[in-house]
């Protein structure tokens, strides 16, 4: 006889292991058909103490097994505590040979023979199980391996991994510390894998530290050689090891011998599923990685949600608590009535999917401001981003006259100007009546402008108009601003790129929306920088005026984007409006002046440069040493560390030096910070002073560290207590300050290291240590627009 | 780029220290005491008392120094106000004294604060001159880079001189072995080595390329240019040592003398009022 179960779950990946501890908690017969003898064999093969990730993040789990963020070991040290507190019948080592049958009686035939039934069957079998293998002559040797547990297991050797996707790429870089590694990839360029993956695998190939050959592809495997086939014909490299990473696919013979049918003969093709992931053979159900959900908090849901609906439950979508408790103070309405009233009210939001929109909103805050009330003052340096779904607001355009507003009402956004420009809010905005606002953070709005063209289109054209108005014509009417705003267009333009050159003919005018440019000419036959100009400033407006070429050439200092503007719509709208032209006309005589002045001090212009070179151009407070003052005593280090747990945000002596200005590896607190870009637990904000800083939830993945450009964040553990001042001064006891600063780098064992940077003291009265504790007035912080200007050079 | 502690706030604390000074100097023109003027008058016991509050408070740097909490007031305030008020001193406690001076306890503990002021006037001095210079001197990289620059002439020193025999040879493997930067006190003061075994290397290269022809002549043409750069390194990084010495030297006097001075002034307060 053989054994009778409602529900059997094959494959205990995240999906089954979750459907296995439902059907337990539930109570019904089931049973979990591992062929492994550990549960979720495709993580326990991650490499050691990989970390593994949770997206997407605002995706409630649901399921009773945890998870969350973290090590493997931790990982799956959860799920096998959960599997055995839910006490899932688990059996291992018994791989599934066939499945046969219909609803209510199918026959689950073991490898061993044994035969199983059950009234339903779940198959969670993934794609793991099925890796693509080399399958070239000699790959059948020992040292061909489709799997790296722990890269410290080797070293010393030559190691070939073959593959270009997210596990070649991690798999290699870490053999790279103490073998020596190459990298086969099919295609010219790395094109799978994830950014922070692309950034290693390019800086490591960069430094030498892993050879690439691209385009190529492995023949024969030897004994310790390798041939392959590359763009310049054969070639033989030496390997001790081969890893090779090439995916895996459906295991479709098995899937189709159950009766259940592909779409198409494309191998990469997934079986469909219906909303209750259940397949053309009724009773017959696949969640997980082979029903097209690779992640394993989407995986771990639905093996929760099978088991409800296989008992015939309906469930709501797993976020829906989540959307409740934000919309809470919207009063008792339904969820779905909300987002349709988002949807319809609000225009840039009308083409996202209501899988998109819903994300969206959990990442979202929803305010409803009294009127009067402040949403965001000029000059704060927070970068959110807010939609009016109900009400008006009203924006203050003038500094001088908290009378002169425009006023924004339903479907309208706001504050798109400091999410594009990374610097400070340029109005205040008000509310105006009782409104309903969508405040949405930085991070989500860049993540939808890129991933959604009508978000990105209406924003650009909207945000075009009103950067004319605010950075170029804020007195002029917006009809009078349509005919110009028709021709702009955006261009990007990399570090180092030329927006124009000296002695072309000028046409256009550029408006900087984020970036800055680095203004220079050509004089005695050597290149000369007249000036640095930060994003909200126009360039390109002298030629128009004076009907002359190009008096210089401007650069990007750093990433840049302009609003390209017609010249002659330009010159059409100076016509009409006398006041503008006055304005653009005092200010083109002032920069005429200017560049004289700064031809006859050539030095500023070298400090410009250098200091653009240093990326100064992209920072918003900067630290710079005075070394005509500076008696290298290494208090500011000193104070950084003991004001921030025993370690330094800064360098004093690391970083170059330019006519006794010296810029110390420090942060710089840049305008589109490269350190938050991909922050998995979105650990990395800008406080409304603008200081850039990093909270506790930081899971210690490195990823800023490796994104900072500049080399200021550093991996350290939590501190041990240090005794005070006066117990080193009078007993010696503990370190004295800023000396436990080698103790601080040792590894404790079993301390997860978190990342650490300068935080500029925002939370200390007085501001900045390093400053504030600097004896000689040598360190200073500055703004580099404020401090890059003529008047400050000439000084 | 910045002010220095000495121009600070446009001389805050000069004018501050000026007023101090014209004030005690015009009490003592106006004081008529009984006798001799003396530290034993109710101005010189004001005097008295104003300096030695002040030796306290210039002697609390050294605490502030080291404290890094919250708070408005910058280092470089208390730098700026020490430096003046420490010179007011001798405005101060030379009224103080009444000009009288003599073998004893009382004339040790002045004695002992003018070496502190003169010790301090060579930090100001070194301070003001010497930053500049360093940077200078190091035209752009560190000390650590210097020496690692000077670790890779080593290197191909030694590899050039491989074929030239046993003199040279020795002579390179002694400069690179036996060149020290720095050393002690006085070494580190003097930024040079007279006795600099790459110096010799170098003399000795000279020598043997003036005689030498052929394939020979080349390489030691070439160990000649290393050891000229490597010694030209030297000269740079021993004078970087010198800076940084001439930067520190003077707090070995100043600070342990400054506590000489807190005890001196202590047995002088006591013994005054155990006589009194």
């Amino acid at each position: 006889m053989a054994d009778h179960f409602k529900v059997a779950v094959v494959g205990s990946g995240p999906a089954g292991m979750s459907a296995g501890a439902r059907a337990a908690k539930r109570g019904i017969s089931h049973i979990l058909l591992e062929r492994a003898d550990h549960a979720s064999d495709t993580i326990y093969k991650y490499q050691k103490g990989k970390l593994v990730m949770s997206t997407p993040d605002v995706l409630p789990l649901r399921s009773d097994l945890g998870f969350k963020m973290g090590a493997r070991e931790d990982v799956l040290g959860t799920w096998n505590n959960g599997l055995g507190e839910a006490k899932v019948n688990i059996r291992y080592k018994a791989e599934v040979a066939g499945i046969k049958g219909q609803k209510g009686n199918f026959e689950i035939t073991l490898r061993d023979k044994s035969v199983i039934t059950a009234e339903n069957v779940v198959l969670s079998i993934g794609l793991q199980g099925n890796i693509n293998k080399l399958g070239v002559p000699g790959s059948e040797q020992p040292h061909v391996q489709y799997q790296l547990d722990d890269p410290a297991e080797y070293e010393g050797e030559n190691i070939v991994v073959v593959g270009a996707g997210d596990a070649a790429i991690e798999n290699a870089v870490a053999l790279a510390k103490q073998n020596s590694v190459a990298i086969i990839n099919r295609s010219g360029e790395f094109a799978r894998a994830k950014q922070g993956n692309l950034d290693l695998i390019h800086n490591a190939i960069e430094k030498g530290l892993i050879e690439c050959y691209y385009s190529s592809a492995p023949v024969k495997v030897g004994t310790n050689t390798l041939t392959l086939k590359t763009a310049d014909g054969e070639a033989e490299i030496k390997c001790d090891r081969i890893i090779a990473r090439l995916g895996a696919t459906a295991p479709r013979k098995f899937v189709e011998a159950c009766g259940i049918v592909f779409p198409s003969a494309d191998p990469k093709s997934l079986p469909e599923v219906s909303s209750t992931y259940e397949s053309n053979v009724p009773g017959l159900y696949i969640i997980g990685a082979l029903g097209g959900y690779p992640l394993i908090k989407q995986a771990m849901n639905q093996g929760y949600e099978v088991i409800e609906f296989i008992l015939g439950n309906q469930l709501e979508p797993a976020d829906e608590p989540l959307l409740k408790e934000r919309f809470k103070n919207l009063g008792n309405v339904a969820v779905e009535e909300v987002l349709a009233t988002i949807r319809h009210n609000v225009p840039l939001f009308a083409e996202l999917n209501p899988l998109m929109l819903r994300e969206l909103m959990i990442d979202s805050t929803v305010h409803t401001p009294k009127r009067g009330e402040v949403i965001f003052a000029r000059n704060d340096f927070t970068n959110s981003f807010y939609t009016i779904v109900q009400g008006q607001v009203e924006i203050q355009v003038n500094p001088n006259d908290p009378k002169e507003v425009v006023l924004l009402g339903r479907g309208a956004f706001f504050g798109e100007m400091g999410l594009i420009s990374g610097r400070r809010r340029t109005a205040t905005v008000v509310a105006r009546d009782e409104c309903v606002l969508v405040e949405t953070q930085r991070r989500t709005m860049i993540k939808l402008i890129n991933s959604v063209a009508s978000v990105k289109r209406e924003m650009d054209a909207t945000s075009i108009v009103r950067q004319i108005q605010t950075y170029m014509a804020p007195h002029t009417p917006v009809e009078h601003l349509a005919e110009l705003a028709r021709t702009a267009s955006l261009q990007k333009f990399a570090p180092g790129d030329v927006l124009f050159n000296q002695g072309d003919q000028g046409d256009v005018v550029h408006l900087i929306r984020s970036g800055s440019v680095m203004i220079s000419r050509r004089i005695g036959g050597r290149d000369m920088v007249l000036s640095y100009v930060a994003s909200g400033n126009y360039v390109g407006e002298m030629a128009l005026l004076s009907d002359a070429p190009r008096s210089a050439t401007v650069k990007a200092a750093v990433a840049t984007e302009t609003v390209k503007l017609d010249g002659q719509a330009f010159k059409r709208l100076l016509e009409r409006d006398a006041n503008l032209r006055r304005e653009v006309e005092s200010k083109f005589r002032q920069r005429l002046d200017d560049n004289a002045r700064m031809e006859a001090l050539p030095e500023a212009g070298n400090i410009i440069q250098f200091l653009i070179e240093q990326g100064v151009g992209e920072a918003t407070d900067v630290l710079l040493i005075d070394e005509s003052l500076c008696v290298r005593c290494d208090n500011c280090e000193k104070a950084c560390a003991e004001t921030h747990h025993g370690i330094s945000r800064l360098d004093r002596e690391a970083g170059p030096t330019f006519a006794s200005i010296h810029v110390p590896t420090s942060c710089r607190h840049c305008e589109h910070p490269h350190c938050m870009a991909e922050c998995p637990p979105d650990a990395i904000h800008r406080a409304p002073n603008g200081e850039v800083f990093i909270n506790d939830s930081c899971i210690g993945c490195g990823n800023c560290q490796r994104n900072c450009p500049y080399g200021v964040i550093q991996m350290a553990a939590p501190p041990p207590h240090k005794p005070g001042l006066l117990s080193w001064m009078l007993f010696g006891l503990g370190y004295g300050p800023g000396e436990d600063k080698a103790q601080r780098k040792v590894k404790h064992e079993g301390v997860t290291k978190h990342a650490v940077k300068c935080d500029m003291c925002k939370d200390i009265e007085g501001g900045a240590s390093c400053v504030r504790a600097c004896p000689t007035g040598a360190a200073i912080r500055v703004d580099p627009k404020q401090f890059l200007s003529l008047a400050r050079l000439a000084q | 780029m910045n002010e220095s502690v000495v121009v600070y706030r446009r001389f805050m604390f000069f004018r501050v220290a000026l007023y101090l000074c014209l004030a005690a100097i015009i009490a003592y023109a106006w004081h008529r005491p009984l006798g001799m003027p003396n530290g034993g008058t109710w101005l010189g016991y004001g005097l008295g008392s104003i300096g030695a509050i002040l030796i306290l408070w210039l002697m609390y740097l050294g605490i502030r120094k080291r404290t890094y909490g919250p708070g408005k007031v910058k280092l470089e305030a208390w730098v700026s106000a020490h430096i003046y008020l420490g010179l007011s001193l001798l405005v101060i406690v030379t009224l103080h004294t009444g000009f009288r001076f003599g073998m004893n306890l009382h004339t040790l503990a002045y004695a002992l604060m003018l070496v502190v002021i003169a010790s301090g006037c060579f930090g100001l001095y070194a301070y003001l001159r010497y930053p500049l210079l360093m940077t200078e001197n190091r035209r752009g990289i560190t000390l650590d880079n210097m020496l690692a620059q000077i670790a890779d002439i080593d290197r191909e020193c030694r590899e050039v001189s491989m074929q030239l025999g046993e003199e040279i040879n020795r002579a390179v493997l002694v400069a690179s072995q036996n060149t020290r930067i720095g050393g002690g006190v006085l070494q580190q003061l003097s930024g040079v080595d007279p006795k600099c075994p790459t110096s010799r290397a170098l003399k000795t290269v000279e020598q043997m390329a003036g005689q030498a022809a052929g394939n020979q002549a080349g390489d030691l043409r070439r160990l000649s240019t290393l050891l000229t750069r490597k010694e030209e390194l030297l000269r740079r990084a021993r004078r970087d040592v010198q800076i940084v010495a001439l930067m520190r030297v003077w707090l070995f006097v100043h600070v342990p003398v400054s506590f000489a001075l807190l005890a001196a002034l202590i047995a002088h307060v006591v013994s005054v009022f155990f006589y009194w």
